[in-house]
């Protein structure tokens, strides 16, 4: 898939259908990977950059890694507009930092947008590959073959003792980075969350919100990902984030069944009105849409509501965001007819269903 | 019970620490607990970056005499209080380099200080490799464990945890 379909579909392959995606919605692995030779990042000059950037566009050329992992584009981000890196930090294929100090870094992804790997962030690579559902060790396993296949044709800064080495201490060793966004909206009824994520946070996980670091839980979407990197192995790492996402998993399924049984009325009328208003709506704001498609997705797993696919509302809840919309507008909106168009778009999306 | 570093004495200090839910116990008496730099704070601080980062800086303490830190990195020139400020290390030389001084660092992020996952391909930046030059004579540990003992006795707990880091850090370099 070229470039353009990335920034003109909203849909990407990690939103389709996959195991427990009743309550996860996306398993995350992340390996952060610095060059020998190069200063970090942060103490790059330009032409430095360039050269890191170089590098791996020739590197992600190389047919024995093209035979592994399949094709890969690297895209400067001065070729993309401010509105397409939008796009792609909205997509979660790269995180706002790209964004930031654009002649100095690019991204490279694979076909299917399971694999992209950003350069120059705040290491040389950091490459990150985004399943559905909750499949951490499948998601490991993509990883781990990106980055054998690049360690044949570049060498990352590494020792015996530390592993790899990376510019912030917090994750050198593994460099891995493993998450998984759940949707949790009956702890949350149940006001439970609070809860259940400081048993989380004392289990050596970190839990953020939908667009990772700083950020808020909207739509009550949470990160649960590992803290530690050195000092465990990758199998390790991931078999405790597996284990205590199932925990949380298991927990939200008898939420949800306990609010179904106790408060079936209620928990009906507040689904099927937010399907009735994201179907009618004529101005719909970016957050009352993140809210309501979070209640429609719980009607549909209750199967309150039936014949709308979940990978529809996760692709609404992109679509939906302020670059993508102005994208599809093809032009800047202001705010008010944002929402407008906004909720045309829902409209029209959820009328083929 | 016996206090399991000297056999001799009885253990009178019971130690259970617990970082990242490895727990580990020790039963020690109340001089080989002082050398080890527990029993009064038998506990790891919580996580704290900038206090962490504000000890490295701290200027050495008057009257003892040191060799001169070396406090920037030969391969890409950052410094110590670079560092600090940011909290970012400037190329994989600089875990070579700073090696001893992070280890106190790396043990409170993640409760250990050396790699067990998937082994680099090639580990190019030579980190790992053993310094040059032993700038950790043991003249300079027993002078800090002395220091260490004042401080305890003085409750300076905070003054006394960095005095203990840094003495593991100079053992750990000197293994």
């Amino acid at each position: 898939m070229a470039l353009k379909d990335t920034l003109t579909n909203a849909y990407s392959a990690w939103m389709g259908a996959g195991p427990e995606d009743d309550v996860a919605v996306s398993s995350r692995v992340r390996l952060a990977r610095a060059l020998a030779h190069f200063p970090f990042p942060h103490r790059l000059r330009r032409e430095k950059a360039e050269e890191v950037i170089h590098a791996v566009a020739l590197a992600v050329r190389q047919p024995e890694v093209v035979r592994k992992v399949g094709r890969l584009e690297l895209v400067r981000m001065t070729e993309l507009s401010p509105i397409e890196r939008q796009i792609l930090v909205e997509k979660h294929l790269i995180s706002p930092e790209l964004t930031r100090e654009a002649e100095k870094r690019a991204v490279v992804l694979s076909e299917d947008e399971t694999t992209s790997i950003m350069v120059n962030e705040e290491d040389h690579l950091r490459i990150q590959c985004l399943l559905p559902g909750l499949q951490l060790e499948e998601t490991w396993q993509v990883a781990d073959t990106v980055d054998t296949a690049l360690q044949s044709v570049l060498a990352f800064a590494a020792s015996e003792k530390l592993g790899f080495l990376t510019a912030c201490p917090t994750n050198v060793g593994t460099g891995l980075r493993a998450s998984v966004m759940l949707h949790l909206p009956a702890l949350a009824m149940a006001q439970q969350i609070k809860e259940t994520l400081t048993a989380v946070a004392k289990l050596g996980l970190v839990v953020r919100g939908l667009y990772g670091e700083g950020t808020e839980a909207k739509g009550n979407f949470f990160q649960i990902s590992n803290q530690i990197t050195l000092g465990q192995t990758e199998d390790e790492i991931i078999a405790n984030l597996v284990s205590v996402t199932r925990r949380v998993i298991a927990q939200e399924r008898t939420a949800r069944q306990a609010l179904y049984r106790e408060r079936r009325e209620m928990l009906e009328d507040r689904v099927c009105r937010a399907y009735g208003a994201l179907r009618h709506a004529r101005m719909i704001s970016s957050e009352e849409a993140l809210r309501l498609l979070s209640d429609v997705r719980l009607g549909i797993d209750l199967g309150v509501i039936q014949g709308v696919p979940r990978r529809v509302l996760t692709e609404l809840m992109i679509m939906t965001r302020p670059a993508f919309l102005v994208k599809l507008a093809g032009k800047d909106l202001p705010p008010f007819p944002r929402d407008v168009y906004r909720a045309q778009l829902i409209r029209e999306k959820l009328k083929q269903f | 019970m016996l206090c399991e570093k000297c056999k001799e004495r009885p253990a009178t200090v019971h130690y259970t620490e617990i970082v990242n839910n490895q727990k580990r116990e020790m039963h020690l008496c109340e001089v080989c607990a002082r050398e080890e730099g527990m029993g009064s704070f038998g506990f790891f601080p919580q996580l704290d970056l900038h206090n962490f980062l504000a000890g490295i800086l701290e200027p050495e303490p008057a009257g003892i005499k040191v060799r001169p830190a070396v406090v920037r990195c030969p391969a890409c020139g950052l410094t110590e209080r670079e560092f600090a400020a940011q909290g970012l290390l400037g190329c994989g030389e600089c875990y070579n380099h700073f090696g001893a001084r992070l280890e106190p660092l790396l043990r409170r992020i993640h409760g250990a200080t050396r790699h067990v996952g998937k082994r680099p391909v090639r580990a190019t930046a030579a980190a790992g490799r053993q310094p040059a030059r032993q700038d950790t004579g043991t003249d300079e540990i027993a002078r800090l464990k002395a220091e260490l003992a004042e401080a305890v006795a003085r409750e300076e707990f905070e003054r006394a945890a960095e005095l203990r880091d840094r003495i593991r850090a100079l053992e750990q370099k000197r293994k």
